[in-house]
């Protein structure tokens, strides 16, 4: 049974306003009591070039972008050449009359055309020709059969602050356009039924802000790096009132050192970025592993390899986390499915990396970290755990070891300012005090095996991790024919192509899905792997980074691989696709 | 500590010092020393940040806290250190090549920030510890073992750098002054903002040119010349007396070559850091739903 939805899509230039009229929309439905879900489509480019933002809304959470729309709104004609062809039967088009002509040639089926001029109509109603994404806003509100009163109530939430005349003005424009579009044909009556259940509609990396707030974080030192920005975007607003130290630094090895710095004096201290960035904070994190500094780090990846695609998705920096920095560390990798994940994981980041003492990872991609998604709420009991501290005075003077060796590979930490707890980090392996044992030390037979002693303490704190962390998620009915592996963002699309899959009665498929990557849990894995028929590993990069770890970690090897490099999300279809395709 | 005073013997560890004999970071560590006694700083709030290389040691030898992080990045560690707890001393330490090579992004920011740390570089013009190659501060046609035809860049100027990058205190001293040293840390330590001391700190091993005696017959006193270090002009003109371009060495001013007391502290600004240190701010939130506003 297909669910009760609407699919928006605006088109325009970068600069025409389609990005706040679909963030608008989406907020709409989100108070409408429906689940909102956005993604844009954007270049690395400020004025010009194509953007397109889907926004996806319904009465069940939404777990992709979905396929073709119910209703276009094209602001420039390069949006009618492109997408005017994917509007389903029974859907609409609002286009400005006066200089956007659509080929209805091309049209899939009865689409109704809502013809008029926008930026005409803008002037006269709200003063202001570029208010005509708000205009075509108006009609794609009455084609939903949305209340003008929850669009008068989203838009004095937008632009509360500003001056009453731009909530007026925009709402005027709205009407006309909600007016025009009653006029001819009305709603497209899609069924949607709203309850105006509170709800909040949030990005990935708002709430991966969030999640560092609710647990304490205190520090963030970034670079400004698309699609890992709008992190330091949020914090830098909120930052003050929360005590939170904020700072854009000159590059990306600024970050990741200051946030060391931080974490070694007992701040809890984050730094983002993509891959770019962490390509930079490789060395910097092998020093954290080194001298046993908590940090978090988010990587929000990109399309590379290299500058890559600026401002497109994909899951390609797996094996760059995991191989960063020279020689072995103790590393702990977290992949945040959703939004939700996104709050709990970093809140959870901050935790092990204290406990730990050890650089924590925090992977999401843009497909995650800048699409919306309308989201129940969040839990803020967050529990804070500092781990193994020295604290003051239960340590006695002169006999307190910085790096003392432990059979859990955690040893008692002290910060700056702890009297008698003095000892100096040292990115050079070191002993228990943290005296150096490089230069005049080494190769002595007692070091030889000093050395060794201290590499297998900081190693023996990934099997802690293993403890603390969570095998993979099975997701769906026990007995598949398929079973997808993932990891990550994919979560969404792919399940709902299994729905899809599992309605239309075709193949019954479970998915296996991975959020805690490294340590790798692999026993769990295994007998779950041990329960399926046949399995697809679906992985948004070339080679299968995700898969390799898994068969590196466990010796099992996914029957089939879809790895997508295009830069664009998974899409549902092309996932069932695939599915109907190794089931042949 | 007797008397609550804190005796010099008690700012330094028991590691022994492997530094080569004659190496001019020996007075680095003694004026230090010094320094921090004669503000009777405890030791457990004060740490010394350095990078990698001979002078980046320097850490262990002391008995504060201490962070030897790796090559060019003392300055943003102890940037973290200073931000998460303002009321730490904080002073980085490395050599110039640390500092003036591979680290010269970081130094000219935490220069144009005015955060309040020390940062004292041990400029011996060399590599030493990866065996003597030309440094930043390599004089021109310098031969070294990575530039046998002699050195054609000309040297970085770090003090001139300083003036440009909005540093507040500037100076110079000389391994060869150790009395001079630590009056020159005592004030950089004291000073609320971005302090630079520039030691020549001659490597004994790989740097036959610059030695104790060639500065030595070069070397005088800003102070007794009755240097103006409020000036900014006068201060560019001693500066930049040498290195510079002409490749004069006639001269080598020490002292103080500029000071400003007027201009307010990265910490003085910094947003955040008006509830106090953020290590003593409580974690976690007390009204969630408040941040939730704007997603509704």
């Amino acid at each position: 049974m297909e669910q009760k939805e609407i699919i928006l899509r605006i088109g325009g230039s970068a600069g025409d306003g389609g990005t706040s009229a679909a963030e608008s929309f989406a907020k709409i439905c989100t108070r409408s009591g429906l689940y909102a879900f956005t993604y844009t489509s954007y270049q690395s480019v400020i004025r010009g070039g194509h953007v397109w933002v889907q926004v996806r809304a319904s009465e069940e959470p939404v777990l992709s972008q979905g396929e073709r729309p119910h209703v276009l709104i094209c602001l420039n004609q390069p949006t009618a050449d492109i997408h005017a062809s994917h509007v389903r039967d029974g859907g609409a088009i609002i286009f400005d009359s006066d200089n956007i002509k659509i080929d209805t040639q091309r049209l899939a089926g009865a689409v109704r055309l809502l013809s008029f001029p926008l930026a005409r109509v803008a002037r006269d109603h709200g003063n202001n020709p570029l208010m005509k994404n708000t205009v075509a806003l108006g009609a794609a509100i009455c084609l939903s059969e949305m209340d003008m009163r929850v669009v008068e109530s989203a838009f004095r939430a937008i632009w509360g602050d500003k001056k009453e005349e731009v909530v007026q003005a925009n709402l005027n424009a709205a009407i006309a356009g909600y007016n025009y579009a009653e006029e001819h044909g009305g709603s497209l009556n899609l069924g949607l039924r709203y309850t105006y259940k509170p709800r909040l509609l949030i990005t990935g990396n708002q709430a991966i802000a969030l999640g560092a707030l609710a647990a304490g974080c205190k520090f963030l030192a970034q670079y400004p790096m698309t699609p890992a920005s709008s992190i330091m975007h949020w914090m830098a607003e909120h930052a003050p009132e929360h005590g939170v130290v904020v700072k854009q630094v000159e590059d990306e090895l600024a970050a990741v050192n200051m946030a060391i710095g931080a974490g070694f004096t007992g701040v809890r201290a984050m730094t983002a970025t993509s891959g770019g960035g962490f390509s930079l904070m490789v060395e910097g994190l092998g020093q954290g592993g080194m001298v046993e500094a908590p940090v978090v780090v988010v990587l929000a990846q990109r399309t590379g390899p290299s500058t890559g695609l600026p401002t497109k998705t994909e899951q390609g920096d797996l094996n760059l986390v995991l191989g960063a920095g020279q020689g072995d560390w103790p590393r702990a990798v977290l992949a945040p499915r959703n939004t939700q994940e996104c709050f709990r994981l970093t809140a959870e980041a901050f935790n092990l990396a204290d406990v730990y003492q050890t650089p924590v990872i925090v992977m999401s991609d843009l497909y995650l970290s800048e699409g919306y998604r309308t989201t129940d709420g969040f839990d803020f009991n967050v529990p804070i755990i500092r781990g193994f501290l020295a604290a003051d005075g239960g340590e006695k003077e002169g006999e307190y070891l910085r790096y003392k060796i432990t059979e859990s590979g955690v040893s008692p930490r002290s910060i700056p300012g702890q009297k008698g707890l003095q000892f100096a980090a040292g990115s050079d392996e070191h002993d228990e005090h943290g005296v150096l044992i490089s230069d005049v030390l080494a190769g002595i037979p007692e070091y030889v095996e000093l050395r060794k002693r201290m590499m297998e303490k900081r190693m023996r704190k990934l099997q802690g991790l293993l403890r603390d962390t969570k095998g993979p998620e099975l997701w769906g009915v026990r007995d598949a024919d398929l079973t997808i592996i993932s990891w990550g963002s994919s979560q969404g699309p792919i399940r709902e192509a299994i729905q899809n899959l599992r309605d239309s009665d075709e193949i019954a498929v479970n998915s296996l899905e991975f959020s805690y990557l490294f340590p790798f849990h692999a026993q769990d894995t295994l007998e779950i792997l041990r329960g399926t028929k046949k399995t697809l590993a679906v992985e948004g990069n070339y080679t299968g980074q995700f898969s390799r770890l898994l068969t590196a970690e466990t010796g099992y090897k996914p029957d089939h691989f879809f790895g997508k490099y295009d830069g664009e999300p998974f899409y549902p279809s092309e996932i069932a696709a695939k599915v109907r395709e190794v089931m042949g | 500590m007797s008397d609550g005073v804190i005796q010099l013997q008690e700012y330094k560890s028991d590691i022994k010092v492997t530094w080569c004999p004659g190496c001019g970071d020996f007075a680095v560590l003694n004026g230090l020393q010094k320094a921090l006694q004669a503000l009777q700083l405890k030791p457990w709030m004060v740490t010394i940040v350095s990078g990698i290389g001979c002078s980046s040691n320097i850490p262990h030898f002391l008995s504060t806290y201490g962070f030897h992080s790796i090559h060019g990045r003392s300055i943003p560690v102890a940037t973290g250190i200073k931000l998460a707890n303002p009321e730490l001393t904080v002073i980085a330490a490395g050599g110039d090549g640390d500092g003036y090579g591979i680290g010269a992004g970081h130094f000219i920011h935490a220069m144009r920030r005015n955060l309040d740390i020390t940062y004292i570089v041990m400029n011996n013009q060399i590599y030493g510890l990866t065996t003597g190659q030309a440094s930043p501060t390599s004089e021109k046609e310098m031969k070294t073992k990575s530039t046998p035809e002699g050195v054609i860049e000309n040297p970085i100027n770090p003090l001139t750098l300083a003036l440009a990058a909005g540093a507040t205190y500037i100076a110079r001293g000389f391994s060869g002054d150790a009395k001079g040293l630590a009056d020159l840390f005592q004030k950089g330590i004291q000073h609320k903002g971005f302090a630079l001391i520039d030691v020549l700190s001659p490597c004994v091993t790989y740097n036959k040119v610059n030695t104790y005696d060639w500065f030595r017959a070069r070397a005088y006193s800003l102070e007794k010349e009755g240097h103006d270090a409020s000036n900014l002009g006068a201060a560019w003109e001693k500066a930049n007396s040498w290195p510079n371009l002409d490749q004069k060495r006639d001269r080598i001013p020490l002292g103080v070559f500029y000071r400003r007391t007027d201009i307010p502290t990265y910490e003085d600004l910094e947003p955040a850091l008006r509830k106090g240190p953020p290590i003593r701010q409580p974690l976690g939130l007390e009204n969630p739903e408040a941040l939730l506003e704007e997603f509704r």
